[in-house]
C-alpha cells in the first residue's frame, strides 16, 4: 500500500518535472525511502530490500547481500570455493527456493556457487519469504523463498559504472548502459566483471586463503510495455564464465594437476540463460492477468580438488503458465496454472558416471481471500508428476491478521519435497581426503530417496512510536521437521562423509527475537537474536548440524546526514555479528594436531562502511569487513601433508582472510 | 510496480469509455462517496463489496473518489450508492439516514451538505 502510494507519487512528480521546486520534494521523497520494507498487511512473513538496502554492503553478489539482513545467515566461505554459503531458518540454501524475477536460478548444478554469478549492482529488490512460500513456483522449497527482481529496462537511467577493489586483491567493474528505442521498447545491457590478481596466505598454511579468480558476466534484456493494450514482456539474454583456482600457492595447475607434487584445484563454470516473460492485463478487467514464463539454461562446471575430479554439465528448460483472476470480487483471487520442467544431468565423479535427466510436469491452484481490512489467507495447491518423485500433491497455507493497529500476526504451513543433488551442493568436501560412501536404499537417484519436509511457522510484529520515534518489535518460531531427508555425515570418521536416508528423526527448529528503533532522525538500530535447534539422527548418534551456530546476535547501526541542496551527503554503516559455538565435525580420530574441537569457539565480525555522495552521479565508498581481524585458527587440518589421510580444507567455521578493507566507486548518468 | 502504473492508466481510460447502451458485465464507475480517513476506506469498500455483482471498489482518501467495476447485468450505480449509504456514507444521489450518520467513527463524521 504505502509501496504503491510512494510510487504513484513518483510518478506524479515525473510528470511536473519542469518546476524546480517539484524536483526538490522529489528528492525528498527518496530520502526518507526505506532500505527494509516489512509489511503490516501480506499475508506472507516477507521483507523486501530495497537498492538502498543493498548498498550498505558493497561488494559484490547476491551472496554476499543478505549481511545486513537477520532473516538470511551469511556462512563464511571455505578456503576453496571462496563463496558465501547462506542459511535460512538453520537450513542451507538448497532448501531455499531461490528465484530471479520468479524463474526458479539457483538449483541443481549451480547449488554452491549460483548465488555467486548474480552481480549486485545489477539487482533492483530482493524480497526475503520465510517458510513454506507460494505453490506457484514449485514444490521444492522448504524454509523460505528468497525473489530477486534486476533492474527493468523501462525504468533504468542511461548509464552506471561502478568500480571496486579490495586489501584481498579482488576488482570488480560493473558497467550498464540502457537504451529507449520507442516509447514501448527500452534494453538494457549489463557488463560485469572481477577478478582477484594476486594469491593470499594469511595465516601461512602455504594455502591461498580464496581463490585466485576471474568472471566475466554479460546480461542484455529487452523489455516492452504498452499500457494501453496491457502487455508487458521481457526477454533476456546472459553469458557467464567464471574460473577459480586455489591449493597451495606454488600450484601450476599445468604441471600438478594429476599429481600429488602440489595440492590444487580448479572450478571453471560457463553458463548460459535465455529467458522470456509475457504478461497481459485485460484492459476493462486489471484484476484479470496472464502470464507465460519460459527459460532455458546450460550450466557446465569442470572442476578438480586435488585429485577428485568433479564435472556437472545441467541442461534446463523451464515453463510456468500462469491466470490470475478473481472470484465475484477483489476479495476473492486466484491464480491457477501449470509448470514444466525438464533438466538433464552430466554428473562425473571420477569416472563414476551419475547422469540422469529429471522432468516434471505440474499443476497448481492459489486461492486469497482479504477481507480488505484486518484478515487474509492464502490457500495453495499442486499436483505435480515427476519422473523421480512420483505423483505427489504439495499444500501450504499463509494467513495473517491484524488484532489492533500496528500489529501483525501471520501463520504459515506447507510441505516441500526435493531431489538432494548430494555432490553438487556439497561440493566443498571433495577439497579432503574424505571417501564418498553412499549408502544404496533403492532410491532413484544416487540410490536415494527424495527430501520431504513439513514447515510450520508462527511470527508476531508490533509497530511502535516512541519519543516521537518510529520502531518495531517482533519475533517468529519456525519448524522444519524432515520426514525423509538424505543424511550428510560427518560424524562417522573424519576420512569418511556418508551419504543416506534419514532413519529417525531429524528437524531444525529457529526463533529470532527482532528489534529495530530510529535511535535519532536518520539514525537506525537493526538488532535481532537468533536460536537454532537442528537436530539430526546420525548412525553414530543424534546431533547438532554442523557449521550452525545455536545463538547468534546480529546489529546494524546506520547513519546518514541531512541530503544537502547540492546533493551531498555521509551515510554510516556498521554491522556486528556475534556466533556462538558452531557443532564441528567429528576429527576425534586424527592425530592432536589434525584435530578440531567437538565445538567452535564463538566470536564475532564487525563490518563498517562510508559512503561519500558527492553529487547525485557521483558517490565513493570505503569499508572494512572483518575489522575485529577474527580468523579460525586451524583453516585447513593435515595442511603439511595434503594428499595423506587427515587432509581436509571444507571445515569453514570463521573467516581465514582476517580484515579487509575496500573502496569503489558509483557513477551514473541520469 | 509496472502493475500499479497500467492499473492507474487503465483506471483513467476506463472512465472515459462508457456510454453504451448494451449491459457491460465489466463496466466502469468512478463516484464521489463522502468519507474522510482510513477506516472510512474500509467501511466504504466493505459496503461496496456487499453488493453482488461489484467486481471491485478502491475508494481514495485524498479524491474521495470511489473505483468500481460491476457488472451491470446483476447491479447498478444506484444499488451501490444504497448500500454505501446505508453504512452512513452520502454519495450525490443517495444520503444517509441521520441516525445512521450520527453513529459513524468520529474520524468518518464528514462535514454533511
Amino acid at each position: 500500500m504505502k509501496k504503491q502510494r510512494s510510487i504513484l507519487i513518483l510518478v506524479l512528480f515525473a510528470a511536473y518535472n519542469s518546476y524546480s521546486q517539484d524536483t526538490l520534494q522529489e528528492i525528498k521523497v527518496q530520502n526518507i525511502r526505506k532500505s527494509i520494507k516489512k509489511s503490516y498487511t501480506l499475508t506472507t512473513n516477507s521483507t523486501t530490500l530495497t537498492s538502498k538496502e543493498l548498498l550498505k554492503a558493497a561488494c559484490c553478489n547476491l551472496a554476499e547481500s543478505f549481511e545486513t539482513n537477520p532473516s538470511i545467515d551469511v556462512n563464511f566461505s571455505d578456503a576453496v570455493s571462496g563463496t558465501k554459503q547462506i542459511k535460512m531458518l538453520g537450513l542451507t540454501s538448497p532448501y531455499l527456493m531461490i528465484t530471479e524475477e520468479n524463474i526458479p536460478s539457483v538449483r541443481g548444478a549451480s547449488q554452491a556457487y549460483g548465488l555467486s554469478f548474480t552481480p549486485g549492482t545489477w539487482v533492483e529488490s530482493i524480497q526475503i519469504t520465510k517458510g513454506a512460500g507460494s505453490v506457484v513456483n514449485g514444490f521444492e522449497s522448504i524454509s523460505g523463498q528468497i525473489n530477486t527482481e534486476l533492474i527493468k529496462p523501462a525504468h533504468d537511467i542511461p548509464f552506471f559504472l561502478n568500480a571496486y577493489g579490495s586489501t584481498d586483491s579482488r576488482f570488480e567493474l560493473n558497467t550498464h548502459f540502457n537504451k529507449r528505442i520507442s516509447d514501448k521498447w527500452s534494453t538494457s545491457l549489463f557488463l560485469h566483471g572481477n577478478t582477484r590478481a594476486a594469491k593470499n596466505d594469511m595465516n601461512k598454511d602455504g594455502f591461498m586463503d580464496n581463490p585466485f579468480a576471474k568472471q566475466i558476466n554479460v546480461l542484455n534484456r529487452w523489455q516492452y510495455t504498452n499500457a494501453e493494450k496491457g502487455w508487458v514482456s521481457f526477454i533476456n539474454f546472459r553469458y557467464m564464465n567464471d574460473k577459480k583456482q586455489t591449493g597451495e600457492l606454488d600450484f601450476d595447475p599445468i604441471r600438478d594437476r594429476g599429481t600429488t607434487n602440489r595440492w590444487g584445484s580448479e572450478i571453471n563454470t560457463e553458463r548460459l540463460d535465455v529467458s522470456t516473460k509475457l504478461g497481459y492485463v485485460f484492459p476493462d478487467m486489471p484484476y484479470q492477468s496472464i502470464g507465460f514464463q519460459n527459460a532455458l539454461n546450460s550450466h557446465d562446471q569442470n572442476s578438480f580438488f586435488g585429485l577428485n575430479e568433479y564435472t556437472i554439465k545441467q541442461k534446463s528448460y523451464y515453463s510456468n503458465l500462469i491466470f490470475n483472476s478473481i472470484i465475484n470480487n477483489t476479495m476473492n483471487k486466484f491464480s491457477t496454472g501449470l509448470n514444466f520442467s525438464y533438466d538433464n544431468y552430466g554428473e562425473f565423479v571420477n569416472q563414476n558416471d551419475f547422469s540422469r535427466t529429471d522432468n516434471s510436469i505440474g499443476a497448481f491452484f492459489e486461492y486469497t481471500y482479504d477481507n480488505t481490512d484486518n484478515f487474509s489467507l492464502i490457500l495453495g495447491g499442486r499436483i505435480d508428476n515427476h519422473n523421480r518423485l512420483g505423483t505427489f500433491i504439495t499444500p501450504r497455507l499463509h494467513a495473517r491478521y491484524n488484532p489492533w493497529k500496528e500489529g501483525v500476526l501471520r501463520f504459515s504451513a506447507g510441505r516441500g519435497k526435493r531431489i538432494a543433488n548430494i555432490f553438487a551442493e556439497n561440493q566443498q568436501l571433495f577439497a579432503s581426503s574424505r571417501s564418498f560412501d553412499l549408502l544404496n536404499s533403492g532410491g532413484k537417484t544416487y540410490g536415494l530417496n527424495p527430501e520431504i519436509a513439513w514447515n510450520y511457522g508462527l511470527s508476531f510484529m508490533q509497530g511502535f512510536n516512541l519519543f516521537n520515534k518510529k520502531g518495531d518489535i517482533g519475533f517468529d518460531f519456525y519448524r522444519t521437521d524432515f520426514q525423509n531427508q538424505v543424511v550428510i555425515d560427518l560424524f562417522q570418521s573424519p576420512q569418511q562423509v556418508l551419504f543416506y536416508d534419514l532413519e529417525g528423526s531429524s528437524y531444525a527448529n529457529s526463533f529470532q527475537f527482532e528489534f529495530n528503533y530510529e535511535l535519532a532522525r536518520r539514525l537506525n538500530l537493526r538488532t535481532a537474536y537468533k536460536y537454532y535447534d537442528t537436530q539430526t539422527t546420525y548412525n553414530s548418534g543424534s546431533f547438532q548440524r554442523p557449521l550452525q551456530a545455536k545463538n547468534r546476535f546480529f546489529g546494524n547501526l546506520a547513519y546518514e546526514t541531512l541530503l544537502s541542496d547540492d546533493d551531498k551527503q555521509w551515510k554510516y554503516d556498521f554491522t556486528l555479528n556475534w556466533l556462538g559455538q558452531q557443532q564441528l565435525p567429528n576429527t576425534a580420530t586424527n592425530p592432536a594436531a589434525d584435530r578440531l574441537p567437538e565445538f567452535s569457539p564463538s566470536f564475532s565480525v564487525m563490518n563498517i562502511q562510508f559512503t561519500r555522495v558527492f553529487s547525485s552521479n557521483l558517490e565513493v565508498y570505503v569499508g572494512g569487513e572483518n575489522i575485529g581481524n577474527y580468523k579460525q585458527e586451524k583453516a585447513i587440518l593435515g595442511a603439511n601433508n595434503p594428499f595423506g589421510p587427515n587432509f581436509d580444507a571444507s571445515i569453514g567455521y570463521a573467516p581465514i582472510f582476517g580484515q579487509m578493507y575496500y573502496a569503489g566507486l558509483r557513477f551514473k548518468i541520469k | 510496480m509496472k502493475n500499479v502504473i497500467i492499473l492507474f492508466m487503465l483506471a483513467l481510460l476506463g472512465v472515459s469509455t462508457q456510454a453504451q447502451e448494451k449491459k457491460n458485465k465489466n463496466a466502469k464507475y468512478t463516484v464521489a462517496i463522502n468519507g474522510n480517513c482510513e477506516h472510512c476506506k474500509k467501511r466504504i469498500e466493505k459496503a461496496a463489496f456487499s453488493v453482488s455483482g461489484v467486481k471491485s471498489a478502491n475508494w481514495s482518501i485524498e479524491t474521495h473518489q470511489l473505483v468500481l467495476i460491476l457488472n451491470e447485468e446483476k447491479t447498478s450505480i444506484f444499488d451501490l450508492e444504497t448500500a454505501v449509504a446505508k453504512v452512513g456514507h452520502d454519495s450525490k444521489d443517495v444520503k444517509a439516514e441521520k441516525e445512521v450518520y450520527d453513529k459513524l467513527p468520529a474520524c468518518c463524521l464528514y462535514v454533511r451538505e
